[in-house]
């Protein structure tokens, strides 16, 4: 038994929106496995939910009008993994969110849930930030989109005004066509995990593969939320695909990043794999996107 | 608060049933308490050991960290589902038997029911996927090679595949 003082199900995003306002002391629970697990530890023991897990409208990924891709945010981490939309235009957000948790955790975890809670180590989290994702709100007011970026208000807090909802999240056209990326996770083991820092990046080439046309960094547990780095950016954008490049978008990171010393891995430490992370991450996007970096 | 409940109509383990569950219930709780299934185990209960996996709708879940009420229309299989029309047990429980990848059990009917959804895809897995779909589980007795084996074993058995089985 979960210490729940009250359980509210919605049966339609409406309905939820309502319950909310009703209910403003209330927490949005989607799949569950950040909520129940923290009231299971006694931090959210006794609220009130909503449960939104039964909104099957909010589940899967389709185009848009003018082709850019919509994740409903109740789409759980293995169903992206497995859709062929996004296999097809942006497969390296389907391999991130499958080094979240354990296939169990995959199963019931959601693209929704793991930025609504606004932490940094969500695997899907700098994979978004790096393809310019935007998140769809929805509240009494109808709906509202705005860029990842700014949904992320600070450490565990995102930009959710009363009775509102995330009820997508979007990776317009001109966002994804072209790119090719790559997401690496560093954490102690290959499962049931959370990442030391993870890394992804995502590059778009000239058409004869010899020129970084657009370069984009974003990295979890860099800082307080999920980060872009920048600087790194600009630093190879419009250069040749050479290893000169890669060495000075990777060092360039430390520019912006911001790491904190915690129990999982020290400052330093994480500032150095951060490096080694990007460096990586940009060889193999180059690979993915038919370029070549000579040695 | 007064007390809540709400009626749960689903299928568990081929028989439609329904019952009157409390919404405070996790799905482990409901199975486990209401329909006496304990193959069911409370191990960590906040969805990191896997011993109370199911499988609702075709897909492994951690039932205790899954609402009881979201049960509603679902279809459930647990270990118990696995039994055959006289109680005989399946290929694959037999097969943790034969590679001693059981010693105290507690584990054992997560582990394979996480097995069951893999040779349900009736396709033959690499090692490293074997060892990743099953990585949602914990075992503090026999290590996991004797498990490894015994999925492996009955992968490629049911794939017809007796001799790579034999080999394993």
């Amino acid at each position: 038994m979960y210490d729940i003082k009250a359980l509210y199900e919605a049966e339609s995003v409406e309905h939820a929106i309502r319950l909310l306002i009703e209910h403003p002391e209330a927490q949005i629970i989607a799949g569950g496995s950040d909520v129940l697990v923290q009231m299971r530890e006694g931090k959210r023991a006794g609220k009130e939910l909503v449960s939104i897990y039964g909104l099957d409208e909010m589940r899967g990924v389709s185009y848009e009008a003018d082709g850019a891709i919509r994740i409903g945010s109740l789409t759980s981490f293995s169903h992206i993994t497995r859709d062929p939309i996004i296999q097809k235009h942006i497969n390296v957000l389907g391999e991130a969110v499958d080094m979240v948790g354990g296939p169990q955790i995959r199963n019931i975890g959601t693209i929704g849930g793991n930025t609504c809670n606004g932490v940094t180590s969500a695997d899907s989290a700098s994979t978004l930030h790096a393809w310019d994702a935007v998140v769809e709100i929805t509240g009494p007011d109808g709906a509202r989109r705005i860029p990842i970026h700014d949904f992320y208000i600070k450490a565990g807090v995102v930009d959710l005004r009363p009775g509102e909802i995330q009820t997508a999240i979007i990776i317009p056209k001109e966002a994804y066509e072209g790119y090719y990326g790559h997401y690496i996770k560093y954490a102690m083991r290959n499962a049931m995990d959370i990442a030391t820092t993870g890394c992804s990046v995502n590059v778009r080439l000239s058409a004869d593969k010899k020129t970084i046309e657009d370069a984009r960094i974003a990295y979890g547990v860099a800082g307080p939320v999920p980060m872009r780095a920048p600087s790194a950016e600009k630093a190879a954008e419009g250069k040749p695909v050479s290893e000169e490049t890669v060495k000075a978008f990777a060092e360039t990171v430390l520019e912006d990043i911001n790491p904190r010393d915690s129990w999982r891995a020290s400052k330093a430490f994480r500032q150095h794999i951060a490096v080694v992370l990007a460096k990586r991450a940009l060889k193999e996007s180059i690979r993915l996107a038919g370029g070549e970096v000579n040695e | 608060m007064s007390k809540q409940y709400k009626l749960v109509s689903c299928t568990i383990n081929g028989k439609q049933v329904e019952k009157m569950v409390d919404v405070r219930a996790s799905l482990t709780d409901m199975l486990r308490d209401d329909y006496r299934l304990t193959s069911v185990k409370k191990g960590c209960e906040v969805g990191e050991c896997g011993a109370c996996n199911v499988i609702i709708d075709g897909e492994c879940f951690n039932s205790c960290i899954y609402l009881a009420v979201w049960a509603e229309g679902k279809e459930i299989l647990t270990l118990e589902g696995l039994a055959g029309p006289n109680g005989e047990i399946s290929d694959i429980q037999q097969a943790f038997i034969d590679e001693a990848a059981v010693q105290c059990g507690f584990c054992s009917p997560g582990f394979i029911m996480s097995a069951v959804e893999i040779l349900e895809a009736k396709r033959e897995f690499s090692d490293d996927e074997i060892r990743k779909l099953m990585s949602g589980h914990l075992c503090r007795c026999t290590g996991y090679e004797n498990i490894f084996r015994a999925v492996k074993k009955t992968m490629l058995r049911r794939l017809g595949k007796e001799k790579e089985a034999d080999e394993v």
